[in-house]
């Protein structure tokens, strides 16, 4: 429990010093990005990792974050700070009551429900020309600002979304070392199982799916703030197939895992910027490799994989001697 | 009468679609049943139909049909090269690991065709002209005729196959107890295989008809295939007539709501009704004595 604590105290000031080097250059605009969707994986995490309940269709409530916050602040003259809580309690509301039908299917049945769910999401965002503008997308959101203080350089943003992670961060490690997870871990290795043993399996699958929307929802209010500008092809399919691939790769059911894995397929774009669109091949060859060959993740596969080496080094120096 | 027409030609154009859907939902089913996987990249091998039909058109300058073949077995090669590189490596694999790897594979093949044949939307020719034949005030295309042919070719080969060959015979005693049909001598690994092959080529027999209709690009997999996956679902994850009804039925659905409501949320109409069948009647829409599972 107290490494636990250290470790995420370690954690904390290397993201809060990180950027003092950086002089809120362009790294400093990637890192806000990292931020993001470290949360965004962080949901998925908490439902697929733990729970054992995928879901393909991450995109559609961080894009329900994204246009309510953008919307309701455009169109509506809210307070961006009013619009965020709004949205993120109909968000609650919408995927707890979307949970019950939706988490009674398994498998390969749950992945396609979740799809549909995003897919029909991602259209209604395209055809509500009125309030979203459709495809052109929406511009004009207004910067969030507390009293004097306008959040409109990279460097602002970054505490802001960063204080929001490591909010988040804090209470999903909580979360998991807590009667909650070990009930949801439960959940993944016996459904069966861990219901004889009293877990209420059907609500509490419920509750940690609503738990990832909110937590997309309020990164995408954070977005559409930061962005000032939003359009439907940020909330599509293959975005919730992206938010897969960093949980897949960071590792599943592994906290830090997803901030790693995010890290990683954040800046590897930047870093393939000559691949341009081309960086789905990567993707695609991660997802299959990673879940094929390293299925924990790197958060597992990188000490197998100094366990694999360190033996052998020492045999061959044994053997010189 | 005038609505009435309006009616008649959407009912038609929506029976051609949804052929395609019942065409690509057996693929779904034939993989589904002997191998208890829901192939994510099943629209990548409809996808790969129309594309490679229009390269060896186009590039190699090969005659029609003989275009339309290398298209099918090239699609079925990288069928079989799917089982052995991403499915058979995997021992006792969990749903969720056959789900994420499936969709990797889905989003590789589609990123390898963007990387080989760019972005660009590509048509096909008809196969026999574009002439309107008209039927009770609404008008048939040649090509629908084709959809509706090799259509009911592919439902009437493929229960040739499954119940009058020892392969079928083979594949439908897997898909039953792929234990029993082991101990009975049948290799259940060659079984999975061959339902790669049959899928992968039914997959994209179905892309190549459709593409002269709504062209084709690298990313048309994902809506054709999550659809053939509705009608699948609709009729109960069986290859028989059951997910062709579904197929037909969605097909009409989304082309009538498409004219009469609204075009915009055409895909929309096909999701809702996935999700209405998941939610109310997850074993699908016709019950046991109608839906064969092979």
């Amino acid at each position: 429990m107290r490494s636990d604590r250290i470790k995420f105290i370690v954690f904390a000031l290397v993201v809060l010093l990180l950027p003092l080097p950086l002089s809120g250059g362009y790294l400093t605009n990637v890192l806000i990005f990292v931020g993001i969707n470290g949360v965004l994986a962080l949901g998925l995490n908490l439902l697929l990792g733990y729970a054992g309940q995928i879901s393909l269709g991450q995109a559609a409530f961080f894009g329900l974050g994204a246009y309510g916050s953008g919307v309701l602040t455009t169109q509506f003259g809210f307070n961006p700070w009013v619009a965020m809580v709004v949205v993120a309690l109909s968000v609650a509301v919408f995927a707890f009551a979307l949970g019950f039908p939706v988490l009674r299917l398994k498998g390969h049945y749950l992945a396609m429900a979740t799809l549909g769910v995003g897919v029909i999401a991602n259209i209604a965002f395209n055809e509500t020309v009125d309030l979203t503008g459709g495809p052109s997308g929406l511009s004009g959101i207004p910067n969030l600002a507390i009293g004097t203080l306008t959040f409109d350089s990279d460097l602002k943003n970054y505490y802001l979304v960063w204080c929001f992670a490591l909010g988040m961060i804090l209470l999903s490690l909580n979360l998991v070392n807590s009667r909650f997870g070990r009930a949801l871990r439960a959940i993944h290795d016996s459904e069966v199982a861990a219901r004889v043993m009293g877990v209420n399996a059907r609500l509490m699958k419920v509750q940690v799916f609503t738990l990832s929307a909110v937590m997309s929802a309020i990164m995408g209010s954070l977005y559409c703030h930061v962005m000032t500008f939003i359009s439907p092809t940020s909330f599509g399919f293959s975005f919730s197939v992206e938010i897969l691939t960093m949980v897949v790769i960071g590792g599943l059911g592994s906290v830090y895992g997803s901030i790693l894995g995010a890290l990683l397929l954040t800046l590897l774009p930047e870093m393939l910027r000559t691949f341009q669109d081309y960086d789905i091949i990567v993707y695609g060859l991660l997802l299959v490799t990673m879940t094929i060959y390293m299925p924990g993740g790197l958060v597992e596969g990188i000490p197998a994989l100094f366990r694999l080496i360190m033996p052998t080094k020492k045999g061959t120096e044994v053997g010189n001697a | 009468m005038e609505l009435l027409n309006q009616v008649t030609q959407f009912v038609i154009s929506g029976l051609a679609t949804g052929s395609i859907y019942a065409l690509i939902g057996l693929s779904f089913a034939i993989i589904f049943n002997s191998t208890g996987i829901i192939n994510f990249a099943q629209g990548e091998f409809v996808m790969l139909g129309g594309v490679l039909t229009i390269f060896s058109l186009n590039v190699l300058q090969l005659p029609l049909a003989a275009a339309i073949v290398v298209a099918v077995a090239v699609t079925t090669v990288i069928g079989i090269l799917f089982e052995r590189l991403a499915i058979r490596p995997l021992k006792n694999a969990t749903p969720l690991a056959l789900i994420i790897i499936t969709i990797g594979m889905s989003i590789l093949i589609r990123g390898v065709v963007m990387l080989l044949w760019g972005k660009d939307t590509q048509a096909l020719p008809a196969f026999s002209g574009t002439d309107p034949i008209t039927v009770a005030g609404a008008t048939l295309l040649p090509q629908h005729l084709w959809i509706f042919g090799v259509t009911v070719m592919v439902i009437v080969g493929c229960r040739l196959f499954f119940n009058h060959t020892i392969s079928g015979k083979a594949m439908r005693a897997c898909s039953f107890n792929r234990r029993a049909a082991n101990l009975v001598g049948i290799s259940v690994g060659r079984m999975v295989l061959f339902s790669f092959v049959i899928s992968a080529a039914v997959g994209s027999l179905a892309g190549v008809i459709i593409a002269p209709l709504t062209m084709t690009a690298y990313d048309v997999g994902v809506m054709l295939g999550l659809k053939g996956f509705c009608a699948a679902i609709m009729g109960g994850m069986g290859s028989g007539l059951g997910t062709v009804l579904g197929g037909l039925i969605l097909g009409t659905l989304e082309s009538l709501g498409a004219g009469l409501i609204s075009s915009g949320y055409k895909d929309a109409i096909a999701f809702f009704i996935l999700l209405l069948i998941l939610f109310i009647r997850p074993q699908g829409l016709f019950k046991k004595g109608e839906t064969e599972r092979v």
